[in-house]
């Protein structure tokens, strides 16, 4: 079993007008060199669902949003995403704004073949009136409350980025934090994962490395090996955050020709040597708070 | 040591209170002052509490503002997203936070500024706010009390529940106190309307009104307890060394 693919290979899987998932949260751990190819590719029309980054900002900056299901945009440190921020202020993306526990138990919802699950969360909120095709259910005990039917959030696809892999689709998250990478890849009829390393499966550690390991093979779809693939965002504990990067990227928004003449449009390794190469992404030391 | 103490001082020592008697539950201060009240209402009124370094570990001890050698933390649970949710959705959690806007019924609003659909200012989005306020007692700090912040008729995004929706959250919605740059209020007026616990020195009555949106009561005028020596000492040596806290009202 071999699900080794390169960049390319995953675009050719995608076509316009899919629901993609993007793992990660915020400015961490996002599977951004799959992005960039998104971004470098024809795909448009997408329906991106995310807990949002510059993941969100960069599709949105190149027109592939059709609608963005999400509980927040951020940079983390940079609070507000800009590019993010110019879609909506231009009207260009059609959203559906949730908590981020309804975003949670939609994905929950969709890996466990539901309709929905119910919730208090929403009520009293304005989330319910801006999309009202999130529906109220009555509990059909005494208690007859009336809670929110989170939808499942069915994707076509989820894209993630992790921190080893073999080329079977063992994954390891090694991070401290898997966020909810799992309920993607569940959500999702088809799962591609970008690795910093593509190792044998001796190499992933045995019972020790396998504590590591959020979510089973069998749904993962294809591997792409791409070392300081969530670059600008962080992959704990292999690099922190490219703040500088990010504040560029942030910047960038009057002027973003320049941006996507410096690091767009470039093969994975020609992006990592627009950037100072991989040593010094590596080199990155993670945030504190 | 109690002779120049500063705005941001008499803001961390008022918002501390807000997890007295709170138990052992998450205390989650988001931003400078929340952050560092939350630190000092664990070092002194409610030691049970339970903090996060910031990211995915509880801490034994308060985590202190700016660049520290975060391995000699003493790491003593896990506080992954996932659990914060889980911690949260069960009411064992009370945060402070501070959004863009709020309205007489205590809703609140991080997501978007004008029209929804054709935002004027796009902002975060309502990240956990709807389920916080639904799950769990909330406290606000507001460094920029005004008519902008405390705004008339209701928020222009309803991102956290407020008391006009009460009855939807099985009793757990509360908000427990509101400080800000001006003074202290609660929510616990008549009908649950905003009310004026204690001003801060050099603040008046006609500030709190001339800059808040819609009715305050004015429970009280009294000015607002000074942090005492051992809560100084706390901030200033323990919690914030470096004086991080003094670039809120730019001190």
């Amino acid at each position: 079993m071999d699900k080794v693919l390169r960049h390319q290979d995953v675009l050719d899987q995608l076509t316009s007008n899919m629901t993609i998932g993007v793992g990660g949260w915020g400015a961490r751990r996002k599977p951004m060199s799959l992005i960039r190819a998104i971004c470098q590719s024809d795909l448009k029309d997408l329906t991106v669902v995310s807990y949002g980054g510059p993941d969100v900002g960069l599709l949105c900056a190149h027109k592939k949003v059709k609608k963005l299901i999400f509980g927040f945009v951020s940079l983390d440190l940079i609070p507000l995403e800009v590019h993010f921020r110019q879609a909506r202020q231009n009207q260009e993306i059609e959203v559906m704004e949730l908590d981020e526990g309804m975003l949670q138990w939609g994905l929950r919802a969709a890996a466990m073949n539901l309709p929905f699950l119910p919730t208090r969360i929403g009520l009293g909120t304005d989330v319910l009136k801006h999309s009202p095709e999130l529906k109220l259910v009555t509990s059909p005990y005494s208690d007859a409350e009336r809670l929110v039917a989170m939808p499942a959030l069915n994707l076509d696809v989820a894209l993630l980025h992790v921190n080893k892999s073999d080329e079977k689709g063992n994954t390891q998250i090694i991070g401290p934090d898997p966020f909810f990478d799992d309920l993607f890849a569940r959500a999702a009829t088809k799962t591609f994962v970008s690795s910093e390393e593509v190792v044998s499966t001796q190499e992933l550690g045995g019972k020790e490395g396998a504590i590591y390991n959020r979510f089973e093979r069998s749904l993962v779809t294809g591997v792409v090996h791409s070392p300081c693939g969530a670059h600008p965002t962080s992959c704990a504990p292999n690099y922190g955050f490219d703040m500088s990067h990010l504040k560029e990227y942030s910047d960038s928004a009057k002027s973003f020709d320049d941006y996507i003449l410096k690091y767009m449009n470039k093969t994975h390794e020609e992006y990592l040597d627009s950037v100072g190469g991989s040593e010094a992404i590596e080199n990155i030391p993670l945030p504190q708070f | 040591m109690s002779n120049s103490i500063s705005l941001a001082e008499i803001c961390i020592s008022a918002a501390s209170k807000a997890w007295k008697g709170d138990g052992e539950i998450l205390a989650t201060g988001i931003g400078l002052i929340p952050r560092i009240a939350a630190g000092l209402a664990k070092l002194t009124l409610n030691p049970d509490l339970m903090m996060t370094d910031g990211e995915t570990y509880l801490i034994a001890e308060p985590a202190p503002m700016g660049k520290r050698d975060a391995s000699s933390d003493q790491v003593e649970g896990y506080m992954s997203y996932s659990r914060v949710f889980e911690n949260l959705w069960g009411g064992k959690r009370h945060a402070m936070v501070t959004p863009t806007q709020v309205d007489s019924f205590g809703q609140t609003n991080i997501s978007a500024i004008g029209d929804y659909n054709s935002p004027k200012v796009q902002l975060l989005g309502v990240r956990g706010f709807p389920g916080n306020s639904i799950h769990h007692k909330n406290s606000i700090f507001i460094p920029n009390h005004s008519q902008k912040t405390f705004v008339q008729g209701e928020v222009d995004m309803v991102s956290s529940m407020g008391y006009k929706n009460q009855e939807l959250s099985n009793g757990n919605f509360e908000i427990k106190l509101v400080v800000t740059n001006l003074g202290v209020f609660d929510f616990n007026g008549a009908n649950n309307k905003l009310q004026l616990i204690s001003l801060h020195p050099g603040v008046s009555v006609d500030d709190v009104i001339s800059n808040t949106g819609f009715d305050v009561i004015i429970k009280s005028e009294e000015v607002t307890t000074m942090p005492s020596d051992q809560e100084l000492a706390l901030i200033r040596e323990v919690l914030d060394p470096q004086g991080i806290r003094n670039s809120i009202f730019g001190e």
